[in-house]
């Protein structure tokens, strides 16, 4: 019972990660018809928007450590920390939810260049090659980050008040079981709030009710006099805060390193076709789908059925459901087929 | 999609021999021309005509029927697997090894294929990328004791090798090297088994695409759902182009395990995958050539431009003060050495943006300035991207 | 072909056919020669080969390596203050190259993939003419190229490579390591978690799920069991999971009060990071401290997991904040060079480097066999790991090894671990051909 109820968190915590990222990525596609490979190096960025604040917050100054003889040491006391005291403490301590502020404009004004300065000459080539620009453009970015940054995966926890866990199994009436991070916790109801709010955007304003008109049928819309174009950028924009904000509250999760767009990048288009190109509630649901299923697949008691079937179950998932529907859960005819 | 290849291929037997003699000549002389660019040793020469190889047999089917895969490098890793087991077990000749992994390489492609072309579109490519990131995982994990998981597999001494065995002159004592029937399959030899492959396939890859086959494909290419409607049957076809394209594959897998016999599980990987696409784009899709010059570009980024350290740009730069040079050398060491990867991205942007056809409609276009300042009015009906 | 077909004339082809008669012939000038070994050095200097991870997960350790590669060669050549070679027990190499000739060097990119490592060394042996290749980080990458350098008739000085079958079933008579490995993990780390954790304890393993993996959870299991520990679970983990968390949420109530991760790189940071967050690392169980061992430490991934390394045991090679006169020279040496402390990957590199540089003035040549003969049984000291052998039956070192710690009040970025014992050499020697490491090194090969 509680391993189930464990695992079936694990599953939401990922599938929300996954989701959020697949939204994005059929956002684009829905929207500007681009496959964007360079998605996974939104993420990237926007968990690195997390590492830069962090860096930034602990800008310190250097002090001299006379303990070490052999080489020039140094102790690091952050200025914050010498100007503050304790209050610049708990400043450093909120990194995280600081940069995921910061993150929102940032990534916006990324999106905004990124779809002004390449994608937009894309909308009339070839998925082919929209794949494949993005992709070098994704390889430039990750390359980038190293330069700066190196390829050891950096350390960005979360605040100390959250970083303990909470005992769900009070819930329950069994205290003691149920043990679960309040930092992943607070993951799942975040993707579900964006989740929520990229949805009712999309769904109540007259912004998004363009929007939506104009996935379903982009001339048309354009014909009624509508500046479909500029809206359109502006959802790039969205898309990238979104897998930006992501990747601001994975940290804690996943130590960033320069790599792990590419990781998630993959997934995430398996996630985008298992619940069919285009579409926003497949790409969510797909998302939770794989998430759970990896979580249960990797129990004990189902790898000594299957052995290696965690190593496989989400390739294996893509599958089965392609084959049983040639457009994934929810996708429609003649996207992305051609 | 680059280039619509239908121009390129309606030309006469008579120039596509003189082509295939040409290409045959600038292969075979590698080691010397190579040389002056500092690529003339055996391995990268190697290299370069089995990754040229694997290009080719890819864009058989990327090129002439537009489906893109994304799990290629599963048939590449199966078929050097196959190719070490059958020098372990029968025996250290190339020839078995070869011929069993194009077999084993188009059984798999059989079955992938049969499942994956039921889709097109990306719905094809995500089913060829699940199909090879399932077969990478396994074969670094639970299939260990058939692939020898991260280690890779290897020959050894102590192997069965019937056939070495039934003719009394297995060696349980030094680690056997392949052989083509005694001529050592390392180093030189080994290139010049290798480019004679390469050309044999070249050859085929041109026959197919001249072939009614070959018409067949491209006209899938061009419309697949008119040629549906018109009752006819594709998958057939496509299904043979993607058998032919793995076998290919296979092939330069089983010469990858010939020239250095150890077949790791990272062969599969998407990224390996990812590669040949990247291969096949730059050095143009659709053309017979360009996917050998795209293998050869990338490969020698991989093995000479990541070879650059300190110690070499500071002697590169020593022309200039001291000061400066300290400054060309960090510049240049952001794409090169460590950052030879940012150098593939940046290259790669600037193809696919500028040259969509790659590096062939790069010679077509200064090939077309040349002609045009001649004064020239040839057209270009020979041209081989079109 | 529009490509080629302007101006094909009988002329060109015939010089085709020259330069093709010409490019048969080429080989057997380049291969097959009257040097006694191959890449015999003949001019004023020698070239070294250092075949390091410059992209992927493993890049800053690699750079790292490199950092100590140069380093070395600069004391080789006589540069700089000299490092090691001030209290290195042997006093062979003068400080002016190797046997009088300069060092130079040549680097490549091992990707931590065993096919593009192989194509860096074969670059470095066919093309640069290096008379040794030396590097790795990672167990598969190592036992690659080692195997190829056995082949091709040259020495491979091993890198950071902690697998059992470095020097066990993939012994090569050209290859040599200086880094530890997991048994000897196993070995120093059972009596500190004794000594710490008592007998009675119930281990539950994560592992990540290839060769290297298994090898170090075989041999922790060993170790502990051997105390009495019960072991409750192995289970595998792929590798590069990146979340871990439906591995580690079933050990909250799987009754065990022991983690064991036998993870490296990226997989030991984020499965430690989660194990701490899900509260782990202050639990109780069968009323005792729950507890998490990382066999295998390194500083560069104590940096990555941060504040979560606290309190944790490992094992290491090497650290920087050892008070012998050998690390303090190298300390010294590289701080003041990069600015920083050395890893231990860049010692051992360094160290390997060294050795090798000395094992050729001692036996008078870079020739493979009579170069490995001069290392195996070789004595030395003053390389900051204590007296060391290095063994001739598997061509592993035998030294101290330091069970560390993750320190709860770090001064500095660099100091995140202490060292808790130095464990001396006898308790971590075992029989070369145990079942877990029999092997065979075959015969060396000059290459020639």
């Amino acid at each position: 019972m509680d391993a189930f109820v464990l695992q079936m968190l694990n599953g939401l915590d990922k599938g929300g990660a996954y989701a959020l990222i697949a939204l994005g990525l059929t956002l684009i596609f829905g929207t500007l018809g681009v496959v964007n490979f360079a998605h996974g190096a939104l993420f990237m960025l926007g968990a690195f928007c997390a590492v830069t604040i962090q860096k930034l917050l602990t800008l310190s100054k250097k002090v001299k450590d006379e303990s070490i003889t052999f080489f020039d040491a140094y102790k690091e006391i952050p200025y914050l920390e010498t100007w503050f005291g304790d209050t610049g403490l708990v400043i450093i301590d909120y990194a995280v939810p600081i940069s995921l502020l910061a993150a929102i404009p940032i990534m916006l004004i990324i999106g905004l260049i990124m779809e002004r300065g390449l994608i937009r000459f894309f909308y009339n080539r070839s998925h082919a090659e929209q794949i494949l620009v993005t992709f070098g453009l994704a390889i430039v970015l990750q390359e980038l980050v190293k330069a700066i940054y190196g390829a050891n995966p950096i350390p960005t926890p979360a605040p100390e008040v959250v970083a303990g866990s909470a005992d769900l199994g009070i819930l329950f009436g069994v205290p003691g079981t149920i043990v679960y991070p309040y930092w992943r916790l607070i993951y799942l109801f975040f993707s579900l709030a964006v989740i929520g709010g990229v949805f009712a955007f999309l769904q109540f304003t007259t912004f998004g009710m363009v929007v939506r008109a104009g996935m379903q049928d982009r001339e048309t819309v354009g014909l009624l006099g509508i500046h479909v174009e500029r809206r359109f950028t502006i959802v790039f924009g969205i898309a990238a805060v979104v897998a930006g904000l992501a990747g601001v509250m994975y940290t804690p999760i996943l130590p960033p390193d320069y790599h792990i767009g590419m990781e998630f990048l993959v997934l995430s288009f398996v996630v985008v076709v298992v619940g069919g190109m285009g579409s926003l509630p497949g790409a969510v649901l797909a998302g939770f789908l794989l998430g759970i299923l990896q979580s249960f697949a990797s129990m004990n008691e189902v790898k000594s059925i299957i052995p290696g079937i965690d190593q496989i179950i989400i390739y294996l998932i893509a599958v089965i459901v392609l084959q049983v529907r040639p457009r994934g859960l929810l996708g429609r005819k003649g996207v992305m087929e051609g | 999609m680059a280039a619509a290849p239908t121009s390129a291929f309606g030309t006469s037997r008579r120039s596509d021999l003189i082509f295939l003699v040409l290409f045959a000549a600038a292969v075979l002389t590698a080691p010397l021309w190579a040389s002056l660019i500092g690529a003339g040793y055996p391995d990268l020469l190697q290299k370069w005509a089995i990754y040229g190889l694997f290009a080719i047999g890819f864009n058989i089917l990327f090129g002439l029927t537009g489906y893109l895969s994304f799990g290629h490098a599963a048939f590449l890793g199966v078929g050097s697997y196959t190719a070490v087991w059958s020098f372990k077990l029968l025996g250290m000749n190339v020839l078995p090894a070869v011929f069993f992994a194009m077999i084993t390489a188009a059984v798999f492609a059989l079955a992938i294929g049969y499942i994956s072309l039921r889709r097109s579109g990306i719905y094809f490519s995500i089913l060829t990328l699940a199909f090879a990131q399932m077969s990478y995982n396994l074969a670094y994990s639970v299939l260990t004791p058939i692939t020898n998981g991260e280690t890779g597999l290897t020959v050894l001494p102590s192997d069965p090798r019937i056939l070495e065995q039934l003719a009394g002159v297995r060696d349980t004592v030094s680690t056997p090297t392949t052989s083509l029937f005694g001529l050592e399959m390392t180093g030189y030899p080994g290139f010049y088994f290798c480019a004679v492959v390469l050309i044999i396939g070249f050859f085929v890859a041109m026959k197919i695409a001249r072939s009614p086959f070959g018409t067949m494909l491209k006209a899938i290419k061009s419309n697949q759902t008119r040629m549906n409607y018109t009752g006819f049957n594709t998958r057939p076809y496509t299904l043979a182009a993607f058998i032919i394209s793995g076998m290919y594959a296979g092939l330069a897998g089983a010469l990858l395990a010939s020239t250095d016999p150890l077949a790791g599980a990272e062969r599969m990987q998407w990224t390996a995958s990812g590669e040949v696409v990247l291969m096949t784009i730059l050095g143009g899709a659709g053309t017979l050539l360009g996917p050998v010059l795209g293998a050869a570009v990338i490969k020698y980024f991989e093995n000479i431009f990541s070879a650059f350290n300190d110690q070499v740009l500071m002697e590169m730069f020593n022309w200039l003060p001291e000061t400066l040079q300290e400054a060309a050398v960090a510049v240049a060491g952001l794409f090169v050495g460590e950052g030879w990867h940012l150098t593939l991205g940046v290259v790669f942007m600037l193809i696919v943006i500028f040259l969509p056809g790659g590096i062939m409609e790069g010679i077509r276009r200064v090939q077309k300035l040349f002609r045009r300042s001649d004064g020239a009015s040839r057209t270009d009906t020979a041209s081989e991207s079109a | 072909m529009t490509v080629f077909d302007k101006g094909v004339s009988r002329r060109s082809l015939m010089k085709g056919g020259v330069a093709l008669t010409a490019g048969l012939a080429a080989p057997h000038f380049f291969t097959k020669s009257a040097y006694a070994y191959l890449n015999e050095p003949t001019g004023g200097t020698v070239t070294l080969g250092f075949n390091v991870p410059q992209t992927g997960a493993y890049a800053d350790e690699g750079a790292d390596e490199l950092r100590a590669y140069q380093l070395a060669v600069k004391h080789i050549n006589g540069e700089g203050d000299g490092g090691m070679l001030n209290t290195f027990s042997s006093k062979a190499l003068k400080g002016n190259g190797i046997l009088g000739k300069k060092v130079e060097y040549v680097t490549g990119d091992t990707q931590t993939k065993s096919d593009a490592a192989r194509a860096s060394a074969k670059r470095m042996i066919e093309k640069d003419g290096v008379v040794m290749v030396t590097g790795g980080s990672s167990s598969g990458v190592a036992i690659a190229v080692q195997s190829l350098c056995q082949e091709a008739g040259i020495i491979f000085m091993a890198g950071l490579t902690h697998s059992n079958d470095t020097t066990g079933k993939d012994r090569r008579a050209n290859g040599f390591r200086h880094f530890f490995n997991a048994y000897q993990s196993g070995a120093a780390l059972a009596p500190v978690l004794e000594a710490n954790y008592g007998k009675d304890r119930k281990a539950y393993h994560l592992t990540a799920d290839y060769t290297w993996g298994w090898t170090q959870e075989e041999s922790i299991a060993d170790a502990t069991e051997a105390l009495g520990w019960q072991t409750v679970e192995k289970v595998r983990t792929p590798l590069g999971a990146g979340d871990f968390s439906q591995y580690i949420t079933p050990v909250l109530n799987s009754g065990a009060d022991v983690l064991i991760l036998n993870h490296y790189g990226k997989d030991m940071v984020n499965s430690l990071t989660q194990a701490v967050q899900f509260g782990l690392r202050d639990k109780q169980v069968n009323g005792k401290d729950f507890a998490i061992v990382v066999p295998l430490y390194s500083r560069l991934m104590a940096q990555g997991a941060g504040e979560n390394v606290k309190g944790i045991f490992g094992s290491t090679n090497w650290h920087w904040s050892l008070s012998d006169a050998g690390s303090q020279a190298f300390v010294k040496s590289f701080g003041a060079e990069y600015g920083f402390p050395p890893s231990q990957a860049a010692h051992t590199c360094y160290v390997q480097a060294l050795l090798y540089a000395d094992a050729a003035e001692r036996a008078g040549t870079f020739a493979p066999c009579e170069l490995g003969k001069a290392l195996e049984g070789f004595e030395f000291d003053g390389m900051g790991n204590g007296p060391t052998l290095y063994r001739a039956e598997d061509h592993q070192c035998f030294k101290k090894v330091l069970v560390v710690k993750g320190k709860d009040n770090p001064s500095s970025q660099f100091d995140l671990l202490e060292v808790v014992q130095e464990v001396p050499r006898e308790q971590v020697t075992y029989d070369a051909n145990i079942p877990q490491f029999a092997g065979s090194l075959g015969s060396c090969n000059n290459g020639a």
